[in-house]
């Protein structure tokens, strides 16, 4: 059972009181996008062996959604961050890098 | 025969008598017995019968391992089956029963199948019982029946409780050995919050058995005063009867602790399933001793010799008078020693290595005890007790050299370390040659969240299999979960151990007869000769064996098993053993109660109910509650010896014509509200609602963003700002979470705010012709035709409580729904219902509610909807706003699938013969699909008895129905037959919407 930090209310969250919403950064794609736009948007996810950005909600807390930037693999965490962004933090982004060499997620690296 | 010794046994009370019965015998034993220790110095070697032979089967080991002997312990409602005799304590009036046998353990029927074993090997269920086809009911569905599963299930509701316990640590420790003890005296002294459970129900493993002596003194001088040092820390907790069960993602483990099933007062919770989050899991859960593998292994009389020596040394009880010690390691003759101390005869011990030294093998000649090197037992004699062994050359094929009477066989094939909580999480195991065995891999550990391993195994779990190398392996293990520095760590005497020879197969070249008498699993009955059939039968990889022989898949999960039968695999693949690879070990470590799992969670308080502001008077008013989501909502309020239909149909007949109340509480409200809520409101609704008046209401439709119609509900605008949304009972939750979604991740800056105030209202559905009568008669608001038109609600009071009144009907009747607030709506219910006593007013449930709808042709989120509708489906087109540049689920529904002029669309559905369409069911149409089935063409989504037409009544969705008016459809029954039905207007009942309009 993991534990992500809450990055509004500071509380270290049991899973149990989070709920996912998946991929992180989405762009949304309405009414005059094309299939493949709205597809992509719809459908289609990222599904790395390593580092993904996902969404969370302290569903049963304060009930804000934030980000999480976790492993799949290893299941570290290397940060939260609240949801109203739409790229992850700099210094994230900075701190995955060192850590992991060579990594890539999406047009990020 | 075991027998108990006149004198020792350092677990045990001898001035504490304990009676007990097993299979209804009396039996007696002392205080600090196993069910095992006492059974066996009761005389008592034959415990149960093996699953799929019906084998005699006695206990092989003594501790959580065990695998032949599962008792079903205590009757009754604290009855419960598959429990290990060596892992209950005594404890006076205990009632035990062995399984798997019929009529008697001592004759047993299904013991024929034993001689049958020869037609049974692996995969022999999914080979032989699929032809011919009537065999599989009338003989071997009753034949696998009667001989599956191990012990009954219990009859009785369970009797106890239980209870969960949450925790967070520094440093959890699984295991109280020495090396559990030692690592928690380094985490305790270093200041770390420690948490140490042990299993059973003493601390200190079998260090003093094996005669152990740490920092000069005896083992268990040492433990005493370890245990002593720890309790007087107040930052460790210690707990016995408590075993680490599982470890998960992030340093969650469970701990499983046994309160009351030692003890003969049951008062208080049974079990405690312990919840912890822990920095750090030291695991130091010691090792598991290795049968070997030759023929009539499991005899009773056959034990490990580690067991051996700890029946003798802790509880007092000889296995037999004459015990011989079979090993390919040293280990092995401490039990000779231990045996030989005790006075009993060991009259010889059989060493599959060719020339064994050192200390230990000199001690036991020096005692006169014979050692045959390089030998194997070809077989064991003996059917339901040992009485002898045939020896042969381990080299050989098993030509029996000489037989040596004996009614005990103590057998070691070397130890492997218990790895069981370093692999639940994903930790990586490592094979290590010298000892044989498994250990942790260091560099691959589970882990947490900071990245950095958070499982530490200590002492034998790690591979340390000397006492002095447990004690500073698992020293250092507890410093480095707490963060300090080592330190100096606990020394032992050292005494020089030989190598271990891997013996797989005794004798190694041993012939068919004797491979298939030869057990791997004996839970499962698995014998060596069934993994090698998997293995030349393609079943290559060890998981695909595993389910094809069942090898480790009883309850015991091959703790004794595993790596014998992967050996096999190996060696009959031509494989090495770390390309095998084990099978994947999976929580919990052994069994734990289903009881504890659910903690509280039972009864009243399986689940939070959620109950209106009316609950008490729909209890005390005979209401017939359904759940809905959480809720319990009226399903109908019956009166005197009506059935439930007729109830339904009097509650409608009644509002049709006269006054109906519905609690309506239930109803989600979720208020929408700021300078951008009407924005917001034309990206949630389908509707246009920003342009929706204030005082006016409005029906709308909220979709997903796949365009799937996701719920429903009637919109009030309360002033420019402000917004009321009611939801349907069960979705509020669902839409106020969906709201959030999208305001906090995609329109942040949208200036809106949203709150949940279900609870915050009572509602009350005033419906029928009498409606208005009833208020007018409460008094206070003027809710005539002209001043609060159809769709339009008002503020006032009503006998003398604030109320807003909503003019809207689901029911196609004149409606008023009276919001008031929550601790109001008890008074305003009781005014309406002595105020509508004139009108003959009655109170209705949701299955009139349901039916009065349907008869209206209104849709129910859930019935005509599953996910995969969208609005156009339902006729509904007119609630989507055309003007619209965008909405959610907008983008979606232009999808090609969901545009299509082919979809099933809603219709009535009206039987020839006025009787009631079956639930779900579906129409059919010509020919058939690739699967030749009937092809279908429509489902009916609701369905009822209309009392109103007395008639049945069903709405569908029917492939260009709309556009089939007049058709008949056919829609088969489960009993073969077909039911005929028109299509028909989705509206039955006042089509023109004149009752509702007055």
């Amino acid at each position: 059972m993991l534990t992500l930090q809450c990055p509004y209310c500071g509380v270290q969250c049991d899973e149990t009181e989070l709920s996912p919403g998946g991929e992180a950064h989405l762009t949304r794609f309405g009414p005059g996008s094309d299939d493949t736009e709205f597809e992509q948007y719809l459908f289609l996810r990222e599904n790395p062996r390593g580092v993904h950005f996902e969404r969370w909600r302290h569903a049963y807390g304060c009930g804000k959604w934030f980000h999480a930037a976790r492993c799949t693999m290893t299941l570290e965490v290397f940060g939260t961050y609240p949801a109203q962004v739409t790229e992850p933090p700099a210094d994230l982004i900075e701190k995955i890098r060192e850590k992991r060499p060579g990594w890539r997620w999406r047009d990020l690296a | 025969m075991s027998t108990r010794l006149a004198t020792g046994g350092r677990l045990i009370d001898r001035g504490a008598r304990v009676e007990f019965t097993f299979n209804g015998k009396r039996l007696s034993g002392y205080a600090g017995d196993t069910l095992a220790s006492a059974m066996l110095g009761a005389g008592q070697t034959l415990m149960g019968r093996s699953f799929k032979y019906h084998r005699p089967r006695g206990v092989v080991a003594s501790g959580a391992e065990e695998p032949n002997a599962l008792m079903g312990i205590g009757t009754d409602g604290h009855f419960e089956p598959n429990q290990r005799a060596t892992t209950q304590e005594l404890f006076p009036g205990l009632t035990a029963r062995s399984q798997n046998h019929w009529p008697s353990l001592e004759f047993d029927v299904g013991g024929i199948n034993k001689h049958l074993s020869r037609f049974l090997p692996a995969g022999f269920y999914y080979k032989m019982f699929i032809h011919p086809r009537p065999f599989w009911k009338h003989v071997y569905e009753p034949f696998i029946r009667q001989s599956a599963g191990l012990g009954a299930a219990p009859r009785d509701r369970d009797a106890d409780t239980y209870e969960h316990y949450y925790a967070h640590v520094d440093v959890l420790i699984a295991g109280g050995g020495i090396a559990g003890l030692a690592a928690a005296l380094a985490a305790g002294r270093a200041g770390a919050k420690v948490l140490l459970v042990e299993q059973a129900g003493h601390w200190g493993g079998r260090a003093p058995v094996d005669g152990a002596v740490i920092d000069g003194k005896p083992a268990e001088a040492w433990i005493k005063d370890a245990v002593q040092t720890l309790e007087d820390m107040d930052n460790v907790d210690l707990r016995l009867r408590c075993m680490a069960a599982g470890v998960y993602d992030h340093g969650y483990a469970l701990c499983y602790e046994r309160l009351t099933d030692h003890l003969a007062d049951k008062a208080g919770p049974r079990h405690r399933l312990w919840r912890v989050r822990a920095g750090r899991i030291v695991t130091a859960t010691g090792a598991i001793e290795r049968p070997l593998s030759f023929a009539g292994n499991d005899i009773p009389g056959v034990m490990l010799a580690s067991a051996v020596r700890d029946y003798v040394v802790n509880w007092a009880v000889s296995p037999g008078d004459r015990t011989v010690v079979v090993t390919n390691n040293d280990d092995a003759y401490r039990t000779a020693i231990a045996l030989k101390k005790a006075g009993l005869e060991v009259p010889a011990v059989i060493d599959a290595r060719a020339a064994p030294e050192g200390p230990l093998v000199e001690e036991v000649k020096s005692l006169g005890v014979k050692v045959l090197s390089g030998k194997a037992i070809a077989k064991v004699k003996g059917r339901k007790f040992v009485t002898g062994v045939a020896i042969a050359a381990q080299a050989g094929e098993g030509a029996v050299l000489e037989e040596i009477a004996c009614d005990a066989v103590a057998v070691s094939g070397g130890w492997s370390p218990v790895v069981h909580l370093w692999s639940h999480c994903g930790g990586k195991l490592t094979w290590d040659e010298a000892q044989a065995a498994f250990r942790p891999n260091p560099d691959k550990g589970p882990t947490g969240a900071d990245g950095a391993v958070f499982v530490i195994p200590a002492g034998a779990a790690n591979g340390e299999m000397a006492t002095s190398s447990v004690l500073s392996d698992a020293h250092a293990a507890g410093a480095k979960a707490a963060g300090a520095d080592a330190g100096d760590a606990p020394t032992a005497e050292v005494t020089a151990e030989g190598p271990i020879a891997p013996v797989w197969m005794m004798p190694q070249g041993a012939k068919p007869e004797l491979r298939a008498k030869a057990w791997l699993d004996y839970q499962n009955d698995v014998k060596v000769s069934d993994v090698q059939l998997a293995a030349r039968e393609g079943f290559e990889s060890v998981e695909h064996a595993k389910r094809y022989t069942t090898l480790g898949m009883a309850t015991d999960q091959g703790k004794l098993s595993n790596i014998n039968g992967l050996a096999t695999l190996a060696h009959a693949l031509g494989e090495d053993i770390p390309q095998v690879g084990t099978t994947t070990f999976r929580p919990p470590y052994t069994p734990i109660s289903m009881g504890s799992i659910a903690g509280e969670a039972r009864g009243a308080l399986f689940q939070p109910l959620r109950r209106s502001p009316l609950h008490g008077w729909h209890e005390a008013n005979g209401a017939d509650f359904e759940p809905v989501g959480h809720w319990r909502r009226p399903y109908t309020f019956k009166r005197g010896d009506e059935s439930r239909e007729q109830s339904v149909a009097r509650e409608i007949n009644n509002t049709r014509q006269g006054l109906g109340l519905l609690d309506a509480s239930t109803l989600g409200k979720i208020i929408v509200k700021g300078p951008d809520a009407g924005r917001f409101m034309d990206m949630l609704y389908t509707n246009m609602m920003s342009t929706l008046a204030p005082g006016k209401c409005r029906y709308g439709l909220m979709c997903s963003e796949n365009g799937f119609l996701m719920d429903d509900g009637v919109v009030a605008r309360l002033d420019e700002d402000t917004f009321l949304c009611h939801t349907t009972s069960g979705g509020a939750d669902r839409v106020h979470a969906h709201m959030e979604e999208w305001l906090q991740t995609e329109w942040w800056d949208w200036k809106v705010y949203t709150a949940n105030l279900t609870e915050q209202y009572a509602q009350i559905a005033v419906v029928g012709p009498k409606a208005r009568k009833v208020l007018e008669k409460l008094g206070g608001m003027d809710l005539s035709a002209e001043t609060l038109p159809f769709m339009g609600w008002a503020t006032g009071t009503l006998a003398g409580i604030p109320a807003r009144v909503f003019r809207i009907s689901f029911s196609g009747e004149l409606s008023f729904e009276v919001a008031v607030a929550a601790g109001q709506g008890l008074a305003l219910w009781e005014a309406l219902m002595e105020a509508g006593q004139e009108f003959g007013v009655m109170p209705y449930g949701t299955e009139a509610l349901h039916v009065m709808r349907a008869e209206k042709g209104f849709i129910m989120i859930g019935d005509e909807t599953e996910g995969t509708v969208i609005p156009q489906d339902l006729g509904l087109s007119w609630a989507i706003s055309k003007k619209k540049d965008d909405y959610i689920g907008k983008r979606g529904q232009e999808r090609e699938f969901l545009a299509s002029p082919d979809r099933w669309k809603l219709v009535g559905l009206q039987t020839l013969d006025g009787s009631v369409l079956p639930e779900g069911a579906y129409a059919v149409a010509e020919g058939t699909n690739a699967n030749g089935q009937r092809n279908t063409q429509g489902r009916v989504t609701s369905t009822y008895h209309s009392p109103t037409l007395d008639r049945g009544i069903a709405m569908g969705l029917v492939k260009d129905g709309p556009d089939r008016m007049g058709e008949v459809l056919t829609f088969p029954r489960v009993d073969g037959t077909g039911v005929e039905a028109r299509i028909v207007s989705p509206v039955f009942f006042d089509p023109e919407g004149e009752k509702q309009n007055v």
